[in-house]
């Protein structure tokens, strides 16, 4: 175990409770990922890969364990710290991609720029750059329900880079994609990759995970298998 | 999150739910529109009675004389013997409906004989010409101040200097009224005055029945109106049901107190309707709140603060009550157009109701904006982004 590492986590337990069943969705994990790498988690439904992207991405808190990011305890910090780091260190992909149906394409990019409080003119430059990287620069006054569910992830990714973050984390990206979509957005995610960027891909398909530099299989909410690959 | 980039999407969520929003703001709308009608109408109408009973003049005291036995009237000596230390002005008058004719025309109006003082305690002022003078008086002139509808009936452009006949009598008009228009008592401007000296003659009653004495400030009224009644007490042998003394204060108050009551309860009605339209934007934002958890959820995740969300939610409660507010201002203020046309009622709208309402309606939407802003802040990103 290395103290240094982007993020240092020890012994991560989540327990969910609904009355007197208790799920521990996560069973003391421990794992360490450097800056600049390619991560595929991938394990069966159930096995409680979302609980762990959530925890990973500072959208909840772990029932017990060491979460340090960039050398910061993240179960220390307040709400407001975590809506920072979410906003500034995370850049998030969904599988339902999770765009506001009521804001066009580049709305929804600008968004995470406007909770920074970055001026207008500044946020929709850059915000028209994220697009035009994921090929949608014709797209940008489009609202997410006039879009295909390829063109609506590649928002959704032009969302996750704008903010220039350090973490990519991307749950099942592909999951709702036909092939040839499914396609770019792991050619995507592997050019955000070479370019430095950190990114952390969840998924229960083998073969996508087979793309990433580094598969951590995880079963139960326990890490069964963690190697890197080529 | 800046302010304006929050309104216009507030703006933008209100414009998509066209139908919707509408019934929201219904109530704001329904509230402030008749806060301004109403508050409109009771202050058109207390203004009204206002400004007619000041016209009446102030501190001013009313005498009739019903009479004992024999003695009806007092002559104009008795009458003007009334004054005391406390008045500062007294005016006996009589009065009979006449005909009056010039040229060729004939008009039959209320011929008033009085003194000077009736035009000072009256607030009777000229447009043209003189009022009667003490030696009006002393000479029984036959001389008339016209009131100008009077005048016109007549067909007089220029009436002072011209000769009229009273029960045919020539009389020289000295004097043109200036236009006070028609009060509860009936009009004021459709009259003829004359010395009541020469009046006496004219009727051939001299009895003096009518007196108005104006008190010398408000605080003397009272003294003046003991003074009085102690006076004609003494003059009628202690029967009191002979005269009457009036105080128009006391009426003045009272008017002017039910009427600003009647303006406080009409705008305190309104406004539970306002309050009404607030609980109908609580609800609607906690369903918003319910529907919308998922982007709530969404906004969390990629860095809003609790701050800014709750400030959205704000934001759109408020933009909600604001339009409802302007639209209930431009209906308050057609219904009140209507209502002054139509109804032919005075109405008064000031800009402090329109902004009282106005204010009210916002407050209104931001106090009951608050609990539903606070929940949608207060959701855990998770729970909303999980939310179906
Ligand atoms: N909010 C929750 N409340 C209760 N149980 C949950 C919750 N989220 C996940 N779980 C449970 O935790 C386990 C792991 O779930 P999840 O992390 O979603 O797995 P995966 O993403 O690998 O399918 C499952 O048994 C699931 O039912
Ligand atoms: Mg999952």
């Amino acid at each position: 175990m290395r103290g240094d590492c982007m993020i240092h986590i020890e012994n991560m337990t989540k327990i969910y409770r609904m009355g007197k069943v208790e799920v521990r969705a996560l069973d003391g994990v421990d794992i360490d990922i450097d800056e600049g790498e390619f991560v595929a988690i991938t394990g069966p439904s159930g096995s409680g890969k979302s609980t762990f992207m959530h925890l990973l991405g500072c959208l909840d808190t772990p029932t017990s364990g060491t979460y340090i990011l960039n050398g910061s305890e993240v179960s220390k910090l307040k709400q407001d710290k975590l809506a920072d780091i979410r906003n500034r260190e995370i850049g998030f992909v969904f599988q339902e991609f999770n765009l506001l149906p009521r804001l066009t394409a580049l709305e929804n990019v600008e968004l995470p720029l406007i909770y920074r409080g970055m001026p207008v003119h500044e946020r929709r430059e850059r915000a028209k750059v994220a697009l035009e990287k994921v090929g949608l620069a014709d797209r940008t006054n489009h609202r997410p329900t006039e879009m295909s569910g390829g063109q609506q992830q590649r928002v959704a990714i032009a969302r996750a880079l704008v903010g220039d973050p350090n973490i990519i984390l991307a749950d099942e990206p592909t999951g709702n994609l036909d092939s040839h979509s499914a396609h770019e957005v792991m050619d995507m995610l592997k050019d955000l990759n070479s370019a430095g960027r950190t990114v952390i891909l969840i998924t229960h398909d083998m073969s996508i995970a087979s793309e990433a530099k580094r598969i951590v299989r995880i079963l139960d909410g326990r890490i069964l298998s963690d190697e890197v690959v080529a | 999150m800046n302010l304006y980039q929050l309104i216009k999407l507030a703006l933008r969520g209100i414009i998509d739910n066209k139908l919707r929003s509408f019934l929201t703001m219904l109530g704001i709308i329904i509230g402030v529109a008749s806060v301004i009608a109403l508050v409109s109408f009771a202050s058109g109408a207390t203004s009204q009675v206002t400004s007619q009973l000041e016209g009446m003049g102030s501190n001013i005291l009313n005498v009739n004389i019903m009479g004992r036995g024999t003695q009806t009237t007092l002559t104009y000596e008795e009458a003007l013997e009334l004054k005391n230390p406390y008045i500062s002005g007294i005016a006996p008058t009589v009065n009979s409906g006449m005909t009056v004719k010039f040229m060729n025309k004939t008009y039959d109006t209320s011929v008033i004989g009085t003194n000077t003082d009736y035009f000072i305690i009256n607030n009777r002022e000229l447009e043209a010409g003189k009022a009667i003078t003490e030696i009006d008086l002393e000479n029984r002139a036959r001389v008339a101040v016209i009131g100008p509808d009077a005048a016109k009936e007549l067909g007089m452009l220029n009436p002072v200097g011209e000769t009229i006949k009273i029960g045919g009598n020539n009389f020289t008009v000295v004097g043109l009224l200036k236009s006070k228009g028609s009060s509860m008592m009936g009009s004021q401007d459709d009259m003829v005055i004359v010395p009541i000296t020469t009046a006496q003659r004219l009727f051939q009653t001299g009895g003096v029945r009518s007196i108005t004495a104006q008190a010398a400030s408000p605080d003397d009224v009272e003294a003046a109106k003991a003074y009085l009644e102690a006076d004609l007490k003494r003059l009628f042998k202690d029967d009191e049901d002979a005269y009457s003394v009036f105080d128009q204060t006391e009426l003045l108050n009272t008017v002017k107190q039910s009427t600003s009551v009647l303006s406080m309860m009409l705008g305190g009605i309104a406004g539970i309707s306002l309050l009404v339209g607030g609980i109908g934007i609580m609800n609607i934002m906690l369903v918003t709140v319910t529907e919308r958890t998922r982007e709530i959820g969404i906004r969390k995740a990629i860095g809003a603060k609790k701050r800014d969300i709750l400030t959205q939610f704000l934001i759109e409660s408020s933009v909600l009550s604001g339009v409802g507010g302007i639209i209930g201002v431009i209906v308050g203020f057609v219904l009140t157009k209507i209502l002054s046309t139509v109804a032919n009622i005075p109405t008064q709208t000031t800009l402090l109701t329109v902004g009282v309402s106005f204010g009210f309606a916002l407050l209104v939407g931001i106090a009951f904006g608050v609990y539903p802003a606070n929940r949608a802040a207060n959701l855990n990103p998770i729970d909303a982004l999980h939310y179906e």
